[in-house]
C-alpha cells in the first residue's frame, strides 16, 4: 500500500506514523528525536498535527478535554469540521462524536461509558478464563507438528475476534470481514480515499443488518442489552447502537491481537525471558505488564479545539495530536531503564490503557486474553525462536502489532 | 499503615484489585475502594506498596 503522501522527507518537521517505516523502527525513531532536542514533532500531512514525546505531555493532553476533543481518535485525511456541512459524510458533533464512548467528551461522555462499564468489569470478565484457554489450544492443536508456526496469522490474531464475537452477538464465521474492516479503519489511513469509501458503506449495511435482525429477534447479548438500554432517559438510537458495536469490534480486535503478537514477538527474540517464564509461568502477569509498557500497542489522537501555545510550539485550532502512550511508556523521568524489558518490574504505572476519563473499558479482558494467551502457547511450546526478522511484518498506524510472525518451534508439548 | 484511593483520580485501571485483593474492591462501573477502612493487616504492607506502585492515575494514598 503506498501513501498519498510519499514518503518521509524528515521525522521532526514531515513524521507520518502510518509509514511502515515508523512502527518498524518506531523506538529508534523516538530515540532520534529526543536526541535532536524534539520532545514535540510535526507534520504536514493530514492538514498537519503533532507528535508529543514525553509522560508529562501525553497526560497533559489526556486529562485536559477542554483543549484536545476525542470527536476524531483516529488521524485521518480529512478533518471532521471539514466536511460537517456535507450529509452523507458529517459524523456526530462533539460532545457525542460517532461512536460514542470513545469519541465522547464530557459532559456525555460519562453517560455512554456507563452504558458499557459493567459488561467489561473484573466479576464478568474472569469466569471467560476456561473458554479463552480452550480457544488457545485448540489454535494451537490446529497447527499440527509443522516446524514453524505463524503466531500471528495462526494464533493471536483470532482470539479476541472469537471473543468479541460471542460477547456482541455476531457470527463467527464473519471474522475475516471484521478483520478487513479493522484494517480499513485503523491501517489505511493514508491509502486513496475512493478506495476507503466504498468499504466503509459495507461495513455499515453489515452493522445495520445485524442490528435490525436484533430488534426483530431478541436475544442474550451486548447489542440487545444496548438496545434496551436508556440513556439520560431515552432509547439508544439505532445509530447510536451501530457506534458503540463499531467501537468495540474496532477496539477489541486489533489491540489484543497486537498485544499478544507484541509478547511473543519479545519472547521469540529473547532466550533468557523465554526460558525463564517457560519454567516459571507464575512469573506471567507480572511480564505481561511489563509487555503492555515496553510495546504499548495503541495511540489515540485529539483535535486541538482552540489555539494555544503548548510546551512551546503553538498549536492551532483543527490541528490532530497524536497521544503515543507507547512513547509515555518509554519516558526515562517515570520509568528506571526505560528501553530495557525486565519482565519482573515491579513499580509500573505503565499507560497502555490510557490516561484520564477514556481509560480502556476492555482493559480486564485484554490482560486476561493477553495472559492465557502467553501462558498456553509457553506450555505447548516452552521454546521457539523467530524465523528471521524480515519475515516479520509490522501493521500500519496507531496500532502496532505484527501481522505476520513466522517462528521456529524447538521443542512442543 | 493506611491505603486510600482518591476517588477523583482513580479511573478503575484495576490494578490495585488484582495485585491486593486482600486490600481493594472494585465496582461495576471501575471505581476502586479499600476494604476494611484502609486498615493494612500486618504482613500486607509490601502488597499495598506495590498496587500504589502500579496506579498509573497515582490515585492510591499510603499512611504509614
Ligand atoms: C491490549 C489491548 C488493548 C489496548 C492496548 C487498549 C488501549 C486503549 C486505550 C489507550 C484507550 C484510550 C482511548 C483514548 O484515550 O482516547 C482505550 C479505550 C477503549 N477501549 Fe481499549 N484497548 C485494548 C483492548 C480493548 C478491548 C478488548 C476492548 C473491548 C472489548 C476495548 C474497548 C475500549 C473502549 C470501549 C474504549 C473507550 C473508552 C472511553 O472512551 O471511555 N479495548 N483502549
Ligand atoms: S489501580 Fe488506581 S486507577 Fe486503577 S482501580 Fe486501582 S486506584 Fe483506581
Amino acid at each position: 500500500m503506498t501513501s498519498v503522501y510519499g514518503p518521509v522527507a524528515d521525522w521532526q518537521s514531515d513524521f507520518d506514523h502510518a509509514d511502515p517505516e515508523y512502527n518498524r523502527n518506531i523506538h529508534a525513531i523516538w530515540e532520534d528525536l529526543k536526541a535532536a532536542g524534539c520532545p514535540i514533532a510535526r507534520t504536514e500531512r493530514y492538514g498537519g498535527a503533532w507528535l508529543p514525546l514525553t509522560h508529562e505531555m501525553v497526560h497533559e493532553i489526556a486529562y485536559d478535554t477542554d483543549h484536545f476533543t476525542s470527536r476524531t481518535v483516529v488521524v485521518g485525511q480529512i478533518k471532521p469540521h471539514e466536511v460537517d456541512h456535507l450529509p452523507e459524510f458529517a459524523s456526530p458533533p462533539a460532545p457525542i462524536g460517532g461512536a460514542p464512548p470513545i469519541t465522547s467528551d464530557p459532559p456525555f461522555h460519562q453517560h455512554a461509558r456507563r452504558l458499557l462499564l459493567p459488561a467489561f468489569a473484573p466479576k464478568k470478565i474472569d469466569p471467560l478464563r476456561p473458554e479463552i484457554e480452550r480457544m488457545c489450544n485448540e489454535l494451537i492443536d490446529k497447527m499440527g507438528d509443522k516446524d514453524a508456526v505463524d503466531a500471528a496469522v495462526e494464533y493471536s490474531q483470532h482470539i479476541p475476534v472469537m471473543i468479541i464475537a460471542h460477547m456482541l452477538g455476531l457470527p463467527l464465521e464473519d471474522a475475516d470481514r471484521f478483520r478487513s474492516w479493522v484494517h480499513l479503519v485503523l491501517e489505511s489511513v493514508n491509502a486513496p480515499r475512493e478506495e476507503r469509501e466504498g468499504r466503509f458503506h459495507e461495513f455499515n449495511e453489515y452493522l445495520e443488518t445485524h442490528i435490525r435482525d436484533h430488534i426483530e429477534n431478541p436475544r442474550e447479548d451486548l447489542i440487545n442489552d444496548l438496545l434496551n438500554a436508556e440513556l439520560m432517559g431515552t432509547k439508544l438510537t439505532s445509530e447510536m447502537v451501530g457506534g458503540m458495536v463499531t467501537l468495540i469490534l474496532i477496539a477489541g480486535i486489533d489491540t489484543t491481537w497486537s498485544g499478544i503478537g507484541n509478547s511473543i514477538w519479545h519472547l521469540a527474540t529473547n532466550a533468557v525471558d523465554r526460558r525463564r517464564l517457560a519454567a516459571n509461568p507464575d512469573m506471567i502477569p507480572v511480564a505481561v505488564e511489563e509487555f503492555l509498557r515496553a510495546y504499548a500497542p495503541v495511540t489515540m489522537a485529539r483535535l486541538v479545539t482552540e489555539d494555544h501555545e503548548f510546551h512551546g510550539v503553538q498549536m492551532k485550532q483543527h490541528d490532530w495530536v497524536l497521544l503515543p502512550f507507547p512513547a509515555a511508556n518509554r519516558d526515562p523521568e517515570q520509568f528506571e531503564n526505560p528501553t530495557e524489558v525486565v519482565i519482573d518490574r515491579e513499580v509500573n504505572r505503565h499507560s497502555a490503557f490510557g490516561l484520564g476519563i477514556h481509560r480502556c473499558i476492555g482493559s480486564n479482558l485484554a490482560r486476561l486474553e493477553m495472559n492465557v494467551a502467553v501462558k498456553v502457547f509457553l506450555e505447548r511450546f516452552p521454546d521457539f525462536e523467530l524465523v528471521t526478522d524480515e519475515e516479520t511484518v509490522w501493521s500500519t498506524g496507531q496500532v502496532r502489532g505484527p501481522r505476520r510472525l513466522p517462528v521456529r518451534v524447538l521443542s512442543r508439548r | 499503615m493506611r491505603v486510600r484511593v482518591d476517588s477523583s483520580k482513580c479511573q478503575g485501571h484495576n490494578r490495585c484489585y488484582a495485585l491486593a485483593p486482600e486490600l481493594f474492591d472494585v465496582d461495576d462501573l471501575g471505581n476502586a475502594s479499600e476494604l476494611n477502612d484502609g486498615v493494612v493487616p500486618a504482613g500486607l504492607e509490601d502488597k499495598a506498596r506495590l498496587a500504589a506502585a502500579n496506579c498509573p492515575e497515582f490515585a492510591i494514598i499510603i499512611e504509614e
